[in-house]
């Protein structure tokens, strides 16, 4: 357990000490806000209109920006052989995923952090409550980020890395991005916890699955 | 080698048949559907014995590659791979069938080849996931390595398979629910034993295409393994 922090703290160590991940995918999932409110200019006077595409615009925002730190994450370790070194430390290999998908959700969720107010600010947005929409957003988060650091680990091996991960995440993460994004819909305009918990469910059932699936298949993903 | 060939010309023989009859079956044994009160359906509605049978082949097809992934990585024996590979390969065809046939019959009874509802979207989702299976395995050139890579990811995307399959049982949808109930009350509404045994021997005649489609499928495979051993021995 401390080896897995460990692991996490390494990473977000690093990325800190630059910073230049955490930049770009801030900048980026902002991007991504800007090129919505030109591509849905004249409709998004009424805050009706706001409230129906917000949780599909915020997911987009945090997918595209999760998708650059993803793909950037393995990448790291390429040099200097550092993964070899990372797989020389007495951990166990589900350790060393467990601990880079720690870093990847925190990461993750500084972006959304960020993001969400400045949405709100934006589009003149009101939001019904802050710990279910959280709540939410974060079960999302982490099913995304657990599926998407396999696939990372993954995508590192192959030729054509930057352009595979999306495509081979997009779709494996469906099961958490429809429930997701329905989800927060509902929670943002203030429904209760009784109203999407069949949501919540499907998304706390997808994390376990998916994290506990890359656990058991890591190992051969990194093994050479 | 005699087994190959036996099965080689069995399989497929038998699928011809067993395809020949369903096909039959649902043109002139079936009887005129009625609907609740009494009025003759349109007959665009025996196209769902070929959606549903390929639907549940797509599944079968998944779930081989399913199974034979966790084996490649448990023991590491190559034939295990070809028949995943193979069994992907022929899976998405069949994935593409469920929507090309789905389409077609939504087109004749809701107006629209396509709306965007849960059943729909995880169906073209499971679609997705199996290119990206073959996608995946043309971007690694180590055959070892992308043998090991393919299978990790054959049993991640497996577990898209059972939201596609509950989908309607989950949510509300537009797509009908044949068997079973759905969340919101409704469904059934297949019954007769004319019906199903349509419905039964479809189902048999697409598995048994699917099963001769994947022999053919690795019996290339195999015989392209030799051609390379043979390549790299005489290098």
């Amino acid at each position: 357990m401390i080896r897995i922090l460990d692991i996490a703290a390494k990473d977000l160590k690093e990325e800190f000490r630059t910073k230049q991940m955490l930049n770009s995918m801030v900048i980026f999932s902002l991007l991504v806000i800007v090129i919505f409110s030109i591509s849905f200019g004249p409709i998004l006077g009424s805050s009706e209109n706001v409230e129906m595409v917000a949780p599909g615009v915020l997911w987009i925002a945090f997918i595209f920006a999760g998708s650059i730190g993803l793909s950037r994450s393995f990448v790291a370790e390429l040099e200097n052989g550092c993964l070899e070194g990372l797989k020389l430390c007495p951990v166990s290999r589900a350790a060393i995923y467990t601990g880079k998908a720690v870093a990847n959700i925190v990461l993750m969720l500084i972006v959304e952090i960020i993001t969400i107010p400045i949405f709100v600010i934006l589009f003149n947005y009101n939001i019904g409550g802050l710990f279910l929409p959280g709540l939410v957003i974060a079960l999302g988060t982490i099913g995304f980020v657990c599926v998407g650091t396999l696939l990372s680990a993954l995508t590192v091996n192959t030729r054509t890395r930057e352009i595979l991960l999306p495509v081979l995440l997009l779709p494996l993460v469906l099961p958490v991005l429809i429930p997701a994004v329905m989800a927060t819909g509902s929670a943002l305009s203030g429904a209760s916890m009784g109203d999407i918990s069949q949501e919540l469910r499907l998304l706390l059932v997808y994390d376990v699955v998916f994290f506990l699936v890359a656990q058991l298949v890591f190992e051969y993903v990194i093994q050479d | 080698m005699s087994d190959r060939s036996l099965t080689g010309k069995i399989l497929p023989l038998l699928a011809a048949a067993t395809m020949l009859l369903a096909i039959g079956m649902i043109f002139f044994y079936l009887p005129e559907m009625k609907g609740e009160s009494g009025e003759v359906l349109d007959s665009s509605f025996r196209i769902f014995y070929f959606h549903m049978p390929i639907a549940i082949t797509s599944y079968l097809a998944f779930t081989v590659v399913f199974i034979s992934s966790v084996l490649y990585l448990r023991k590491g024996e190559y034939k295990w791979d070809i028949v995943s590979r193979s069994a992907a390969e022929v899976g998405v065809i069949f994935a593409l069938l469920v929507l090309i046939t789905g389409s077609i019959w939504a087109k004749a009874t809701w107006g629209w080849y396509w709306i965007w509802e849960p059943r729909l979207t995880t169906s073209l989702a499971l679609f997705l996931v199996y290119v990206a299976y073959l996608l995946l395995r043309q971007a690694v050139d180590v055959p070892d390595k992308r043998a090991r890579l393919a299978s990790v990811f054959g049993i991640l995307g497996f577990v898209s398979v059972p939201l596609s399959f509950l989908s309607i049982r989950l949510w509300r949808s537009a797509h009908p629910l044949m068997f079973g109930e759905a969340a919101s009350g409704s469904g059934g509404g297949l019954e007769g034993a004319s019906l199903q045994l349509t419905l039964l021997v479809n189902i048999v005649a697409f598995i048994l295409l699917f099963a001769s489609m994947v022999s053919y499928k690795m019996g290339n495979e195999m015989l392209e393994e030799e051609v390379n051993e043979l390549r790299s021995s005489l290098k």
